[in-house]
């Protein structure tokens, strides 16, 4: 079945309401066209009024909804000819993160992504999302490929978080994130990071520094969930929506903030409704983003890049 | 009677109110590993690693600089860095306020120059006593900006970390530090400067991964302990028991995460012979 967002639910009720008078319309002689319009017309104001006053925790729950399209999903979408590789070298295979190479309208590109997954089944083995070490060392090997033959990279962020595990922590989850900041900081090929769903602490931000990091509308990108920060600050994990809306986590507060980029817009409803049209959305600003990265040569590019992670913090002198 | 002897008593050990008034405050202090009771300027002397069990206990980051490095080298950094509330978090202000009062600094790092025997190198000291040493933008700027004069100066950079992680009262903002930080250890790194970072009793979350985990050498001190997620969480995810030693410096330094283990008392020594050799090697200037 289908999940209902708590939010959207009077939007569901009329819609099912405005079906059944549809399927009443064909099935008998009443003709109810008239009403049918009257509540077509109400419906497109109450989805305006939710849509664009979606408040920071409606969108952590869009953020997370099931069928949000995850980075396979804009995979397939947006390049041709991807090629999926495994393993770090080291210990195994993530299936937290897919990396590959493709084509981009035509040109080489490194792709890297978090995957959790859309059932049980996958997600169990994709571990919903969440790398290990070996995940974020696998994403490196292939980014440094990238850099090694002149390819830009493009990464999907959608996690949870690094996943906190015994077998991680013994194999490094701090030296396999850490290592990934450093080490994207200095490729010298353009780098576009995109928020698909969630963006959770430093497991996200090990896919996300580069030259751009864009958010789609209602992803979400936080230094701790708000569930966590809940039950740190107030010892109560129940108070999540409030720390949702303290912490800063929506694409619009982050934009503000100068800790984004820019905002990718979603289809009215969010990205799951309709993956295709989202996959334009997203096409159009990564065209945009390369075209502009790519004019500028490796020692620009490089330095402008620096500027952008130097400039960002709040504190006066 | 003997008995008696080796029965529990509940408080054997607390001292009844009446005794704790006659102690002025701060005199005593007692190991909290092995129990044992040391005046505090002898602990003090010894730079709080308690003689009797060699526990390494929290060295306030004045007392850290004063032990390594060269008696009226030290330069301070970068002094004038003030945090602001850019979330406007309820408290976060007073709470700031309350650690500075406490610990007469400014925010949980001090940056500078010194020299250690003789050896010109750039440094940063965390202190855990300020905010748990948690990452926000001014603890980040100032790493930043130490690794840049390190690097413009063409001097190694030591770092001694402390963190409980990311400054959640700053949230992405506290985050994308980590970003920051280690960009400006690549560059440092791209210049062939070296970075030596020694983790101290606690380095977690954000500080982990990033700066903490990105030195030429990583080392830490005896206990300390070191990791992402905390041990709690990991146990509350996994859902099993783990071993006493999970996340010390002995338990990382065996499961090939850290280069040495390094006493305090010989940290002055073991630094300044990585410097004789690196400097040997033509690096540092």
């Amino acid at each position: 079945m289908r999940q209902v967002l708590e939010f959207e639910k009077p939007v569901i009720a009329l819609r099912e309401k405005i079906a059944e008078l549809k399927k009443f319309t064909t099935d008998s002689d009443l003709d109810l066209s008239e009403e049918i319009v009257k509540l077509e017309t109400r419906l497109e104001k109450l989805e305006n009024d939710i849509y664009t006053n979606l408040k920071p925790w409606d969108r952590v729950q869009m953020a997370r909804h099931a069928d949000r399209p995850t980075t396979l999903d804009y995979i397939e979408h947006l390049f041709t000819d991807f090629l999926e590789f495994h393993g770090d070298r080291y210990y195994g295979d993530d299936a937290a993160i897919v990396a590959g190479i493709a084509k981009y309208k035509g040109q080489p590109v490194t792709v890297v992504g978090h995957q959790r997954g859309k059932s049980t089944k996958e997600n169990i083995r994709r571990n919903f999302g969440m790398p290990h070490p070996e995940g974020f060392r696998k994403a490196a090997r292939h980014m440094q490929q990238a850099a090694k033959f002149g390819r830009p990279i493009i990464c999907f962020i959608d996690t949870k978080g690094a996943f906190p595990g015994r077998a991680a922590e013994e194999r490094g989850q701090s030296e396999a994130i850490a290592r990934n900041l450093m080490e994207m900081a200095g490729f010298e090929v353009p780098i576009i990071c995109i928020v698909i769903g969630e963006g959770g602490s430093g497991g996200a931000l090990a896919l996300g520094v580069g030259d751009r990091l864009l958010m789609l509308e209602n992803s979400t990108f936080s230094v701790i969930s708000p569930e966590g920060a809940a039950s740190i600050l107030w010892k109560d994990g129940g108070k999540a929506k409030e720390a949702a809306e303290k912490l800063k986590i929506t694409a619009q507060d982050l934009k503000e903030l100068g800790v984004i980029d820019n905002i990718i817009p979603e289809v009215r409803g969010g990205a799951h409704r309709d993956l295709a049209s989202q996959a334009e959305l997203v096409d159009r600003a990564i065209t945009d983003n390369l075209a502009q990265l790519e004019k500028m040569d490796k020692q620009v590019l490089l330095e402008k890049r620096w500027e952008k992670y130097s400039n960002i913090g709040a504190y006066t002198e | 009677m003997l008995k008696d002897f080796f029965s529990k008593k509940k408080h054997a050990s607390k001292p009844s109110e009446e005794a704790k008034q006659d102690i002025p405050e701060g005199l005593m202090l007692k190991c909290s590993s092995c129990g044992k009771i040391y005046y505090r300027e002898e602990m003090r002397k010894q730079l709080y690693v308690c003689q009797k069990c060699g526990h390494h206990h929290q060295l306030p980051s004045d007392e850290r600089i004063n032990s390594l490095f060269d008696e009226g080298s030290f330069l301070e950094y970068d002094t004038n860095l003030e945090t602001g509330n850019p979330l406007e978090f309820p408290s976060y202000s007073q709470k700031l306020e309350k650690d500075q009062l406490k610990t007469e600094l400014k925010e949980a790092v001090v940056t500078g120059e010194g020299t250690i025997n003789g050896f010109r190198t750039a440094f940063a000291v965390m202190d855990s006593r300020f905010r748990m040493a948690s990452m926000g933008s001014v603890v980040g700027e100032k790493i930043a900006r130490a690794l840049e004069k390190a690097r413009e100066e063409n001097i190694p950079f030591i770092i001694f970390t402390a963190s409980g992680g990311a400054r959640m009262q700053e949230g992405a903002l506290s985050l994308m530090q980590m970003a920051k930080t280690s960009a400006a250890v690549q560059r440092f790194r791209d210049a062939g400067g070296l970075m030596i970072s020694v983790m101290t009793n606690p380095t977690y979350g954000g500080v982990s991964a990033s700066f903490a985990s990105l030195g030429d050498y990583n080392f830490a001190e005896p206990g300390a302990l070191i990791g992402f997620a905390g041990r709690r969480v990991v146990e509350e995810t996994i859902r099993e028991k783990l071993p006493e030693d999970f996340q010390t410096a002995e338990f990382l330094l065996e499961h090939g995460q850290l280069d040495a283990v390094i006493n305090r008392h010989d940290m002055k020594k073991y630094l300044t012979t990585i410097l004789d050799i690196h400097q040997a090697g033509g690096n540092v200037s």
